[in-house]
């Protein structure tokens, strides 16, 4: 009886909802959408006109068909092992309070956002020659493994935990009343209500691995290579673009039938549940037995996520003459060599992550208003389309830019290019924050506020931008972290010589010498704790009292 | 003074509201009685401007409100789930209609204080939404709708989801609130003694339609329609054959009921038109004796037919009932 | 929240209009991200020429020629700095450049200034290193490195992947040849039977794998630079005077740098200006500390790390732009074929 036309959303003018749309699409069509075109158009043109012959050449060198089967089934692998691994830590997350919980969380996103080549770096000190574990797994598919269930894991840890700590755990209380072991409780009730959550996730992590670059260039020893690394050697370095824009558009199909597919699931799936207080939910553990649990579940956390982040910070802490702060010492050492100034590279890092998560908000939350204003397919394509940046190689963006940005301005060297290129990577998590949030609001919040006497904007403002200030705060918080770990897609834009932190990084890296290690070590560091500052800060500043519903 | 004239709302193929015209005095109490699917939200939500009319208007004091939006019209609103914004604590709740307004922050704490102490509430500005019972979570909503002052209220089923010793209580605290207050107010219930308690008019809808208003005491009755009697909860509705001014109502014996043209007639057998007396000409046997409280049920078996009557007699006992002419009300076709 | 906004405005506005090389008495510079010159040294520019230098950065070399060739003729700055021998002739095919001929080109040496189109600024030999710890008789030629005594010590870079791995692939060509009784292809299955290793990139291998200097592996050969040595001089973590690495001199390829006039400039004037200035004594003197590369000009003096701790080999591999670039693809083909699979 209550589905009526007005009541479920708030009223927005038409003028409003194409401004809505307009603006996300504008940026969308401009900044990825046109460059795609242009760089594969570029590709594909041979003698006036599209030749698909590349295709045919393609398949030739090759092993096409052999990358696309090692892309796919190296992504399956590391979304199910990210999901088992993290799924534990999110269950304790949501549900037992411990002290250092806020900053076990904000230490979780770290690697997520840690530029490929340091996390390479890592890695390899554990698993290559002469690493501290004894085992080689260089080269093999389980160094590949264990690195994306390292960099994935913040994305079930926040993404699952975060709807589970709002589960209400009557629920699974009366399936466990109705006779059921917490394990069927778990199975028949939890999991499926956890569900849009899992997709999410599942989705996220299995775009992340599918188009997985740095981690397999590095890890992968030469042997194993994705489309996106493929596309990366064809187009950087031999300059095959027919061959790369096949390559562009298989993975550009293959992510959107990820992406279409799991939205589909999502619009089936959409279950409105109360929701509880986070804080009513979580309480300390109180057993022996859940003692142990949370003991152990954060144990193996803090190894999996701690030991390669520990073998970083014990490497920028290590010289020849023994252990100290040498190197941070030498991050400020003007010793008229070289020009990289550290403090210079935070600022730059902190100025382009502070416009891009603007960006990203302001179009990301645009974008959520109209998505969540109305199921249709409509808006499910939409969300879709938002997302396809994730699955896009920077290269390909890169490139575009240069190919598509000449006319009618010359935008190919613009100092936004950066932040834009970074925002097109974080809207999608600004997006995929909001709106759950946003389509959990009950219409009759809105209606109580109209009759009160708010005008439709004021409805927004007062209503629907507090609650979903904190969702949009976590997006924000990724959107900031993307963008200052973000290495790849800002390695292809011509820019200004502006370096940030992660190139500063990658430029001592580029020299021989203990001293560039080291301080290329000590840099990483100081780019991890950053990161973590902006994260926990973001979380602690959240509009207060919203995690009450 | 609110008047509904001709309103209908359509939900694709389904009229939820029906060419419904409603008037609602100064200072009265309307409810609106009806079950759930009856289209009584629908109608509130139309009155509040939460939902269209297809056809028909609603006037303030002989002003159509098409015009005026939602927020506009100055209609409190007391919703079934209270609707309670989670990132608002108490007082900002009550204190969002006075900020609406554009009201003095000094003047609004002085009216959210008046206003939770109204309620019983004083005090309790910095509570969280999410720490209140329901109980306290619908005073608040109260307080939250009346807060502003609005020119009338509208109450959608406000103690639905509250259990009933509570309801029962809240019930009388809202009656005697509105009373006091001499507001207008439109109170939807499906729950009778919630009407009854608190309304000074009642209309009972059904499909869309009013099957029809009065005082609670006329409605009670003399119920319209089958369906009034039904919903009201008498549960003895059978078929009477008038002829000459008499009622032949079968194992019940034969009333007189002028006034009622000849042919066969539905009729309620109102619970206190069936009295246990032994000089009763109905015979009947107990089949089961139900507690009531203040009172007890038999259920008498007469003739075949089953009845209801009030009195006591052990399960089993034979019985003898008389029968009062003015408890049996004809109902009109519905 | 209104202030950030109308200073976002600013920067977009004020951003868009510097974007292009459109102000005058600008002249911009595309180059890698390893460019680096002395902020005084390019204030020297403007002083003696009027011109200021913006430096874009765009990846890495390979990255920025592409750039470059995807934006031929309509290009983003006015000189592109970083272009080497290996993918020189793909610059050329592309038109990419209008040919100059510095008025310094002659205190070049003659066998590094290969087009008319280009001017060389700087070279770097890639090169085998040792870490001398490792060994009483280190390698003194390519060809023993396929001797069982060397087995497990050498990694190499991947030549489909990174720019010194492609180097060494070419100087073994070189050395060895596609035809006769021991080919490059004979020569890399030694290294194969022999337990080479191969990396995606230079830091992998260096800092990875490499046992020698600041590297933390266990081989004690890589493909690196013959300016490495001297970096981990200057580089290290206490002050010290040896070199814990050494170069095998016998089969190092040269690499040269070059920089060009991009066709489609607005300032041409000063792009010549700025090329000119770039093979000047005071821009080549800074390149060794900075880059780590030899000066093109043979009038620059070397800092004494350089001359200590590196050898400038005699005879370094120079090939032909133009067969590498005929070859260079199936040659990475095979190289893949014998190597990886």
């Amino acid at each position: 009886m209550d589905q009526g036309v007005d009541g479920n959303r708030p009223a927005l003018s038409r003028t409003a909802r194409l401004a809505l749309v307009g603006l996300p699409l504008a940026f969308l069509v401009i900044f990825f959408a046109w460059p795609f075109v242009s760089i594969v158009a570029t590709g594909l043109w041979r003698d006036g006109r599209f030749g698909f012959s590349a295709l045919g050449q393609a398949l030739d060198e090759g092993d096409l068909l052999g990358v696309v089967w090692f892309t796919t089934w190296q992504a399956v692998a590391s979304t199910v092992a990210t999901l088992l691994v993290a799924l534990p830590g999110a269950y304790v997350f949501a549900r037992y309070e411990f002290p250092g919980k806020r900053l076990l969380r904000a230490a979780a996103t770290i690697p997520f956002v840690l530029p490929t080549v340091v996390v390479g770096t890592a890695f390899l000190a554990l698993f290559g020659p002469g690493g501290i574990l004894g085992i080689r797994l260089d080269g093999s598919i389980w160094a590949i493994l264990v690195a994306h269930v390292f960099f994935n894991y913040a994305v079930v840890l926040r993404t699952v935990g975060g709807m589970w700590s709002h589960l209400d755990p009557r629920l699974e209380e009366a399936a466990r009343s109705l006779g059921a072991g917490r394990w069927r409780a778990f199975r028949y009730v939890t999991l499926p209500l956890l569900r849009p959550a899992l997709a999410a996730a599942a989705s996220i992590v299995f775009l992340f691995t599918f188009t997985s670059f740095g981690i397999v260039l590095i890890l992968g020893g030469s042997r194993l290579a994705t489309l996106e690394v493929e596309i990366y050697r064809q187009t950087a370095l031999l300059f095959d673009l027919p061959v790369a824009a096949v390559l562009a558009v298989v993975q550009l199909i293959g992510v959107t039938a990820i992406l279409l597919a799991y939205s589909r699931y999502q619009e089936r799936r959409a279950v409105e549940q109360p929701l509880r207080a986070a804080e009513d939910i979580a309480h300390r553990p109180a057993t022996a037995g859940q003692r142990a649990l949370v003991g152990g579940v954060l144990m193996s956390m803090v190894l999996l996520l701690g030991t390669p982040l520990a073998v970083l910070i014990e490497r920028s802490l290590r010289s020849s003459s023994g252990y100290g702060l040498a190197m941070y010492r030498a991050l400020g050492d003007d010793d008229g060599i070289r020009a990289i100034e550290p403090l210079e590279a935070v600022g730059n890092s902190l100025g382009f992550a502070a416009v891009a998560t603007l960006i990203a908000l302001v179009i990301g939350l645009s974008a959520s208003v109209v998505i969540s204003y109305r199921r249709s397919r409509a808006s499910r394509w939409f969300d879709a389309l938002l997302m396809l940046p994730l699955g896009t190689s920077a290269v390909t963006i890169g490139f575009g830019f240069i190919v598509a940005l000449d006319a009618p301005v010359d935008l190919r060297a613009w100092p936004l290019l950066i932040p834009i290129a970074h925002s097109l990577v974080a809207i999608p998590f600004v997006v995929r924050s909001v709106v759950p949030v946003m389509r959990s609001i009950r219409s009759r919040l809105r209606e109580a506020a109209a009759v009160l006497g708010a005008p439709p904007g004021r409805v927004w403002r007062e209503i629907d931008l507090p609650i979903v200030s904190r969702a949009a705060a976590v997006g924000a918080g990724f959107a900031a972290a993307v963008s200052l770990g973000e290495f790849g897609a800002t390695a292809f834009v011509a820019r200004p010589d502006t370096p940030t932190l992660p190139l500063a990084i990658f430029r001592y890296l580029g020299r021989p010498g203990e001293l560039n290690f080291g301080r290329a070590m000590a840099l990483s560091v100081v780019l991890m704790v950053i990161t973590a500052i902006v994260i926990s800060l973001i979380e602690r500043f959240r509009t207060p009292g919203i995690g009450s519903f | 003074m609110l008047a509904v004239l001709g309103a209908t709302v359509r939900f694709d193929d389904l009229e939820a509201v029906s060419g419904v015209d409603l008037s609602v005095a100064d200072g009265e109490t309307l409810a609106l009685l009806g079950p759930s699917g009856s289209g009584k939200t629908t109608l509130l939500r139309a009155i509040a401007g939460l939902q269209r009319l297809d056809s028909g208007r609603v006037l303030w004091n002989g002003t159509d409100l098409d015009d005026v939006p939602t927020h506009s019209r100055r209609f409190g609103v007391v919703f079934q789930d209270f609707a309670l914004f989670p990132h608002l604590d108490v007082g900002r709740n009550v204190e969002f209609g006075l900020r609406m307004a554009g009201m003095e922050a000094s003047e609004r704490r002085d009216r959210v204080a008046t206003a939770l102490a109204r309620v019983e509430l004083a005090g309790f500005e910095r509570r969280r939404i999410d720490t209140l019972s329901g109980g306290q979570a619908q005073r608040v909503a109260l307080a939250r709708a009346l807060a502003p002052e609005p020119r009338m209220l509208l109450l959608d089923e406000p103690l639905g989801s509250l259990d009933r010793p509570l309801r029962e209580r809240l019930v009388v605290e809202i009656h005697e609130l509105l009373d006091r207050l001499s507001i207008t107010a439109l109170y939807v219930t499906h729950d009778q003694s919630e009407a009854f308690a608190v309304a000074d008019r009642v209309a009972v809808i059904r499909r869309g339609r009013i099957e029809q208003r009065g005082l609670p005491e006329d409605v009670w009755r003399r119920p319209a329609t089958e369906f009034v009697a039904e919903f009201l909860g008498f549960p003895t509705i059978i078929t009477a054959t008038v002829g000459g001014g008499l009622a032949d109502l079968g194992v019940l014996g034969t009333v007189p009921l002028p006034g009622v043209p000849d042919g066969l007639v539905r009729v309620v057998v109102r619970p206190d038109a069936l009295i246990l007396d032994d000089a009763g000409h109905v015979e009947g046997v107990v089949r089961v004796r139900t507690f009531r409280g203040d009172h007890v049920v038999l259920a008498v078996d007469v003739g075949g037919t089953r009845i209801d009557v009030r009195g006591d007699a052990v399960p089993g006992a034979s019985v003898r009932l008389r029968v009062d002419p003015a408890g049996i009300v004809p109902l009109e076709p519905s | 929240m209104r202030r950030l906004i109308a200073t976002l405005t600013v920067f977009v506005v004020v951003g868009a209009g510097c974007g292009g090389d459109d102000e005058p008495g600008t002249v911009t510079l595309l180059t890698h991200d390893s460019f680096d010159v002395g902020q005084e040294i390019l204030a020297q520019f403007t002083a003696e020429t009027g011109w200021r230098v913006e430096v874009l950065a765009g990846g890495d070399a390979g990255q920025v020629l592409n750039q470059a060739i995807l934006a031929a003729g309509n290009p983003v700055a006015d000189v592109l700095f970083g272009v080497d021998n290996t993918f020189l002739s793909r610059a050329l095919d592309a038109d990419l450049f209008v040919e100059y001929r510095s008025g310094r080109i002659d205190s070049v040496a003659p066998e590094l200034d290969l087009d008319p189109h280009v001017t060389p600024i700087d070279f770097g030999d890639v090169c085998i290193n040792i870490d001398r710890s490792a060994f009483d008789a280190p390698p003194a030629t390519l060809a023993e490195l396929t001797d069982p005594a060397y087995a497990g010590a050498l990694v190499v870079e991947n030549p489909a992947t990174s720019s010194p791995g492609l180097a060494f692939l070419l100087a073994t060509i070189a050395v060895f040849g596609e035809d006769g009784d021991t080919t490059w292809r004979d020569y890399w299955e030694g290294l194969v039977a022999n337990d080479v290793a191969v990396t995606s990139g230079w830091e992998d291998a260096y800092y990875g794998v490499f046992s020698g200097g600041s590297g933390a592996g266990d081989r004690p050969l890589v493909v690196s630079y013959a300016s490495s040595p001297p970096a981990e001089v200057v580089f290290a973590a206490e002050p010290t005077d040896t070199a814990p690495t050494a170069v095998l001199a016998d089969g190092c390829f040269r690499q040269i740098e070059f920089a060009g006039v991009l066709r489609g400039t607005d300032d041409r004037e000063g792009a010549e200006a700025l090329i000119d200035f770039m093979l000047g004594r005071s821009f080549q003197e800074d390149i060794p500390l900075r880059m780590f590369v030899f000066p093109a000009n043979t009038d620059a003096a070397l800092p004494k790390v350089f001359v200590d701790h590196t050898v400038v080999p005699d005879d370094p591999v120079l090939m032909d732009p133009e067969v590498i670039e005929t070859n260079r693809e199936r040659w990475i083909r095979e190289w893949t074929a014998i190597v990886l699979r």
